[in-house]
């Protein structure tokens, strides 16, 4: 029982990242991404709208009436908005301001209801949360990591706190962040390809042991071959 | 009146962009920018749906939201405003021309969840001008500059998804690092236009 939650986890946050695999919710990743903090609220308050909005979802899936799903879904999310909204104006308003248009704007950010409609609709209440969160927390991974390398390059500065004094304007600009964030996915895209295919060849080698029956090696050299991206 | 006439224009289309600099409707940007066609089509449906929707929100907003203290509410206002009036458009249009629909249709459903739209929305909600045109004098805001700004945010937004939809149709058949397929080359690609527009923000 315990495996399938740590499924889910593991897809929301690696195997579907919202940001670098599905490439969803892209106009607040490029957005917000131009200093880590921001990157890092950014990612929280959706996560907080996304475990919201996946709980409740999950709660009235079986009261919803399927025709009118996706209205019922938007109505929710987006008063689930305005109330973070209300709250960050109120307790945290530098993040407000730097927020600007995108806070109101994470009403339509399709991973939201795009988790709504694929996940939430169907599942029970635990494996709705478990799903928000980790989504989510997928996606302020990615912003933050964003947020990081163009401040760094930017203003040579950390989290806020500044390390260099250099600064390299295109990270901190629109190009850069459109350069940063196709660089992360080809990145991203890299790695887990490599480790999948080392998974691969791992359980292949030991079906083999189990098997002692040693097979004849061009289908390595040609996996091998494949791997050079 | 005519030099703010401009600079609304020119900031809308151009200087801030709304794909390019704004990173606003970037879905569509990546979604449908395959063929010119295509990504033509779109941008006149997104254009239509904007300038529809700024003229009822705007007024929706300013003379009877804010005089009844419900201001809070206009995320969730806003969001039925737009898929009501895009439900609409797509009966009229395959109403009136079916050749028009069957070219655009297909699209209209999509722009409902498009960032763009609800983004016009909400910017053109300013008190003064200069807030959302740099560099203008300091002219109250009414519904002609919001509905101006509406359009030609709509046109650069056209603009720049006809631009893509040129250069993803030459990628295509170039040589590409499996790794940098799709979306990553298409956003180094981006990145470089986003290069051309950022020099009007200078301007």
């Amino acid at each position: 029982m315990k495996n399938k939650y740590a499924k889910i986890a593991f897809d929301g946050l690696i195997t579907n990242n919202a940001s670098f695999k599905l490439v969803l919710g892209t106009c607040a990743a490029l957005g917000m991404s131009s200093s880590a903090i921001g990157g890092f609220g950014m990612g929280i308050s959706v996560t907080v709208v996304l475990l919201l909005s996946n709980v409740l979802i999950s709660m009235l899936r079986k009261v919803i009436p399927s025709a009118v799903r996706i209205p019922a879904f938007v109505v929710i999310i987006a008063t689930l908005v305005t109330l973070l909204r209300m709250a960050l104006e109120k307790y945290m308003p530098d993040l407000y301001d730097s927020m600007g248009v995108f806070l109101p704007l994470i009403v339509v950010n399709c991973m939201i209801l795009g988790r709504a409609e694929a996940f939430a609709s169907k599942q029970p209440v635990l494996d709705s949360a478990i799903d928000g969160v980790s989504t989510g927390l997928g996606f302020t991974v990615a912003l933050t990591l964003m947020g990081m390398i163009r401040e760094f390059f930017g203003s040579g500065s950390f989290f806020g706190i500044e390390l260099f004094d250099f600064s390299i304007g295109f990270f901190a600009s629109a190009p850069g962040a459109f350069f940063t964030y196709g660089i992360c996915i080809a990145l991203f895209l890299l790695i887990t390809d490599n480790v999948e295919k080392t998974a691969r060849k791992k359980r292949a080698r030991a079906f083999r042991v189990s098997q002692s029956a040693p097979l004849p090696a061009p289908e390595e050299t040609e996996k091998k071959e494949a791997e050079t991206c | 009146m005519l030099t703010a006439i401009i600079a609304v224009v020119v900031t809308a289309a151009f200087s801030q962009n709304f794909i390019l600099v704004k990173f606003l409707g970037i879905c569509p940007f990546l979604g449908v920018s395959k063929r010119t066609s295509g990504a033509a089509s779109m941008g006149v449906a997104v254009t239509l749906v904007m300038l529809l929707a700024t003229l009822v929100t705007y007024p929706l907003y300013v003379y009877v939201l804010t005089p009844l203290k419900i201001e809070f509410l206009e995320i969730i206002f806003f969001i039925f405003i737009i898929a009501a009036l895009v439900q609409m458009l797509e009966k009229i249009i395959a109403k009136l021309s079916p050749a028009l629909y069957r070219t655009m249709g297909i699209y209209l459903p999509l722009i409902t969840t498009n960032c763009a739209i609800l983004g016009v929305a909400e910017l053109v909600l300013v008190n003064d001008l200069s807030e959302i045109v740099s560099g203008s004098a300091a002219i109250s805001m009414n519904l002609g500059f919001a509905l101006l700004y509406a359009l030609f945010a709509g046109l650069g937004f056209t603009l720049a998804m006809v631009l893509m939809g040129g250069v993803r149709e030459r990628l295509e058949k170039l040589p590409v690092a499996k790794c940098l397929k799709g979306f990553p080359i298409t956003m180094v690609a981006a990145s470089l236009m986003a290069m051309a527009f950022y020099v009007f923000t200078l301007i």
